[in-house]
């Protein structure tokens, strides 16, 4: 029996039930990677050695009864590779981490250990998740399991990939201004941006700390809420982690509509956006409405600007978040060098990719004396605006749906030279972590050229039941498409 | 040459006397091998976060409030963007927009002249590591243990006129800081480290001069000497003609001279902007007042006690609460034994005396209250002299040791033996009849000189009441 096809629950159903051995899924998952690594790329590390030492540990404690509460315990997952694993390779896919193993594990990875979740390896990704296409990767692109002439999305194009094609049955990404939802509408999964405050960052390296957001991307809306439910939580090591918030998600798993009020902002649907992918969200709306939901058109004022005011604030934090890779304490060093000074800049020079240079460079440059207040300053303020904007469409509906991104997914190469470009694929998305707020992105069918389509809810702060009330009532009308592998 | 004045402002960083660091849970002591009180987050290694010890802020509110400080109801933390191998983050966590404390003061007074001198504000902030050039395997090491320690950076106004009231504030300063429990403040381990602003300008000027900045003071002493050749070289520059350049100079104190470092034109733009990762501190009216209310007596409030709940004088007072070691010394030892202008000259004299001689700041006092004050005890008794006293302190101040058994063992005690005393005094008058002569022809110098021969036939011993009242038996009846 193949159980690579399954999803994350059904497998937990039949190890739990003693039919499959956590080992066979492991060793199953284990094999499909070697046989579908050549063609996807999704992994920059897999751990065969340790996934197997833990799965037989797992196993141990599923049959002592401990993990009767974890209903992923023993199933094969795989982790983006910004999210610090103790001993393992975390590379942020740049050449500048080099080896880097951390001397310890985000607070993430040990709520999985604790779960009971058998860690497989590490996720490609946009070099320091900054990227829409997984195509800035010190460890070359990952493809897309539809069509691997197109990209995956970005950042955590790895993470999204590999659930489609069958290597991870669940994945952890990250999500910045769209890194986990762009690349789950691109692969045809499902994955959750939570409320900025949710889900711990300890351990997560970071891109732009006031937007980063550590979330599960799966096949489907049951197990990306499983996931979400392990890894959400306080954590004191976080001071920016929300207390005393609600997180049993799974409640939340019903199908049912009847009374949601769900807007779908004019512009989403406006000047840009793909015809096709249009009509997809249109559908998304009619099955909703069918369902008894009142679905309506609505006004968000002042996204127009979300884009650069995104751009300001992400890169200046970025700027500072990674001055620290300098070729002193780990990771690469340079060999040419004569005194500190070069010591810095030929590392950084030969450590960091185009991509990341840039916006280190635009956030240096905002964040300059002379130019604070009329860039990073004006980008806050335009933070808050959006945020009070957002704040104004939940006081009349429970969840906005739209499209996730303009398009369905890229042809390689296509924006790579064009920045611009590349960031105004963000757009439906950015606006949602400069307002902190929680959204989902799930399939909802097929373009002409074969490649899924993604729709998004978004919820209000702490809203993520709404928006998987939203999502799984939706995903109840259709069967899960997956790809040719 | 024209009349001039000083004007200097200064800059001071306090380590804060915390048992951990101010985003971690790693170990502030100082010395240790190197990278031994070090973790993950002290250490900046990818993906950490701080955690704001919340003593921090309630030491440097302490602080703010016995400076007369307006304390920021909502202040948050900064980054300070700069590259060098001991900051492992390539940024230092600080406060530059909303620093915790502004406008306060301190009182100070020089040659009866009393001056309030300005705080600008007070911020909290990290300490960096530090640089270890090993000149042998010509390399530098990096020891990140003091990564990480609270520090808070006082900032006054530039009201200082010159270096004595420049030391004057920084005493007033370090006074206040140790009473409060908030830091040791020793120079020697650079718990408290100043740089002193300072320019020039003529008497009169409505505008002040091109100020410099200097670096590197670790004594009160260099601090006073960096001021007065930096004076020095300002008016000498003007004199000539020339314009002072705004930079920061590293005094070195074995030249006795100054050197630039930087100038302003490469002053770096620290990119500062909000930290991200910290959420910002709400500073309640309660917690004010509970912080106000937890406040020790300071040393004003201490002296004048002393004047009036122990009778000593005012000169006593000052000297002995000028540091709380000493202060709190003298109160154990009073508590024992009733005696407080005695206690009081012990802790004075012969302390200070030791202190100086052994190069040691009064913090780092071994000695126990119960054992001064047996030492007065056995001076009270009449058991030994002023003179085997002292001796036994220096054993005290060093070691510690029970003046009672030790007087015992080393056979101290004072020989209150009449007979045997007279006996010696006799044989001494005998040997020595010149001096009686002298004694006789009214020179009562020799007097002092036959006590003198006693009491080192004695060994010191000898109860000096005792020799003066038989010796002079003894010469007036010759």
């Amino acid at each position: 029996m193949d159980l690579t096809t399954l999803t994350a629950l059904e497998l937990s159903t039949l190890i739990k039930s003693g039919q499959v051995t956590v080992m066979e899924a492991t060793k199953q998952t284990l094999e499909k990677i070697k046989e579908r690594e050549q063609s996807y790329n999704c992994f920059v590390t897999v751990v065969e050695e340790e996934a197997l030492s833990q799965a037989e540990e797992v196993q141990k404690r599923i049959d002592a009864g401990e993990l009767a509460d974890s209903p992923l315990a023993g199933v094969p997952m795989a982790i983006k590779d910004n999210i610090c694993t103790k001993g393992i390779k975390t590379s942020c896919s740049s050449k500048i981490l080099g080896d880097f193993k951390p001397p310890y594990s985000a607070e993430v990875v040990e709520r999985l250990e604790k779960a009971g979740a058998v860690i497989i390896g590490k996720l490609n990704m946009d070099e320091f998740a900054m990227g829409s296409t997984t195509e800035t990767s010190f460890y070359g692109a990952t493809l897309n399991p539809w069509n691997v002439e197109h990209v995956p999305g970005g950042s955590s194009g790895g993470a999204a990939a590999a659930v489609a094609a069958e290597e991870a049955y669940y994945t952890l990404g990250s999500d910045t201004g769209g890194s986990i939802r762009q690349p789950s509408s691109f692969c045809g999964v499902t994955g959750i941006k939570p409320t900025y405050g949710t889900v711990s960052r300890y351990g997560l390296i970071a891109y732009a700390s006031s937007l980063d957001q550590i979330g599960p991307i799966a096949r489907n809306v049951s197990d990306c809420v499983a996931a979400l439910e392990v890894i959400s939580g306080y954590d004191a090591k976080d001071s920016t982690s929300v207390k005393n918030e609600e997180y049993r998600y799974t409640e939340a798993l019903v199908d049912d509509v009847k009374g949601m009020r769900v807007g779908i902002p004019k512009g989403y649907l406006g000047e840009g956006l793909d015809e096709e992918v249009k009509q997809g969200i249109l559908k998304v709306a009619e099955e909703l409405r069918k369902k008894g939901a009142i679905v309506e058109e609505c006004e968000l004022e002042g996204i127009d600007h979300a884009i650069p005011a995104y751009y300001v604030i992400a890169s200046a934090e970025a700027s500072s978040n990674l001055s620290r890779y300098d070729g002193v304490k780990y990771g690469y060093r340079t060999e040419n060098f004569e005194g500190l000074q070069d010591v810095y800049k030929n590392t950084r020079d030969e450590g960091f990719g185009n991509e990341v240079k840039r916006r280190m460079m635009i956030g240096a440059f905002v964040l300059s004396s002379g130019y604070y207040d009329a860039y990073y300053n004006k980008a806050l303020r335009v933070k808050a605006v959006i945020k009070h904007a957002f704040d104004k469409v939940f006081e009349k509906y429970d969840v906005i749906l739209g499209p996730t991104a303009p398009t369905t997914a890229l042809k390689i190469g296509e924006n790579l030279d064009d920045p611009l470009k590349m960031y105004l694929g963000d757009i439906y998305t950015v606006s949602v972590n400069l307002a902190g707020l929680p959204a989902i992105s799930i399939p909802c069918g097929v373009d002409s050229k074969g490649l899924p389509i993604g729709a998004q809810f978004i919820g209000r702060a702490f809203g993520e039941k709404d928006i998987i009330r939203a999502a799984y009532s939706y995903e109840q009308t259709h069967e899960y498409v997956r790809p040719t592998l | 040459m024209k009349t001039y004045e000083t004007v200097i402002g200064l800059e001071v960083h306090v380590e804060l006397a915390t048992k951990t660091k101010i985003f971690c849970g790693c170990s502030t002591e100082f010395g240790g091998k190197p990278n031994t009180h070090c973790c993950p987050v002290c250490t900046g290694m990818p993906g950490v976060l701080p955690v704001l010890n919340k003593k921090v802020v309630e030491y440097a509110m302490a602080a703010g409030l016995a400076l007369n400080c307006d304390i920021t109801r909502k202040c948050k933390f900064d980054r300070k963007n700069y590259f060098y191998p001991d900051l492992p983050k390539a940024y230092q966590t600080s406060q530059l927009y909303l620093p915790i404390c502004r406008n306060g003061h301190v009182d100070i007074e020089v040659n009866g002249v009393k001056k309030a001198i300005g705080i600008h504000e007070i911020h909290m902030e990290e300490d960096a590591g530090k640089l270890v050039h090993d000149d042998w395997d010509d390399c530098t090491l990096i020891d990140y243990n003091r990564c990480g320690v609270p520090l808070i950076e006082i900032v006054s106004e530039p009201d200082m006129r010159s270096a004595d009231e420049v030391i004057a504030y920084l005493t007033k300063l370090r006074t206040t800081l140790q009473y409060l429990g908030v830091s040791d403040c020793k120079m020697q381990e650079g718990s408290l480290r100043a740089d002193v602003n300072l320019s020039v300008r003529e008497v009169g000027a409505p505008e002040f001069g091109t100020r410099t900045e200097m670096k590197n003071l670790n004594s009160f002493k260099s601090i006073a000497r960096a001021i007065e050749g930096e004076r020095k070289r300002q008016i000498e520059q003007i004199e000539y003609g020339k314009s002072i350049i705004q930079e920061t100079r590293r005094w070195d104190d074995n030249k006795d001279s100054s050197f630039a470092m930087r100038s302003k034109e490469d002053a770096q733009d620290y990119r500062y902007f909000p930290e991200p990762d910290l959420v910002p501190i709400e500073i309640s009216e309660e917690w004010i007042k509970e912080i106000k209310s937890k406040e020790p007596e300071l040393r004003e409030a201490k002296m004048l006690r002393y004047e009036t709940e122990y009778d000593i004088p005012e000169y006593d007072a000052s000297i002995i609460t000028e540091t709380k070691a000493i202060a709190d010394l003298f109160e154990a030892t009073v508590a024992i034994i009733k005696k407080p202008k005695e206690v009081s000259n012990w802790l004075m004299v012969e302390t200070m005396r030791l202190l100086k001689e052994h190069e040691m700041d009064a913090e780092d006092i071994k000695f126990s209250p119960e054992n001064l004050a047996k030492l007065i005890g056995l001076m009270d008794a009449d058991a030994i002299n002023r003179t085997v006293a002292k001796k036994v302190f220096e054993v005290i101040f060093s070691e510690d040791i029970d003046p009672e058994q030790y007087v015992e063992e080393k056979g101290l005690r004072m020989v209150n033996d009449e007979d045997a005393l007279r006996k010696t005094i006799e044989e001494i008058v005998s040997q020595n009849s010149q001096s009686v002569e002298d004694y006789k022809a009214g020179k009562k110098k020799a007097m002092g000189f036959l006590v003198g021969q006693t009491m080192k036939a004695m060994q010191g011993k000898a109860n000096p009441g005792m020799i003066n009242q038989i010796l002079t038996g003894i010469l007036e009846s010759l």
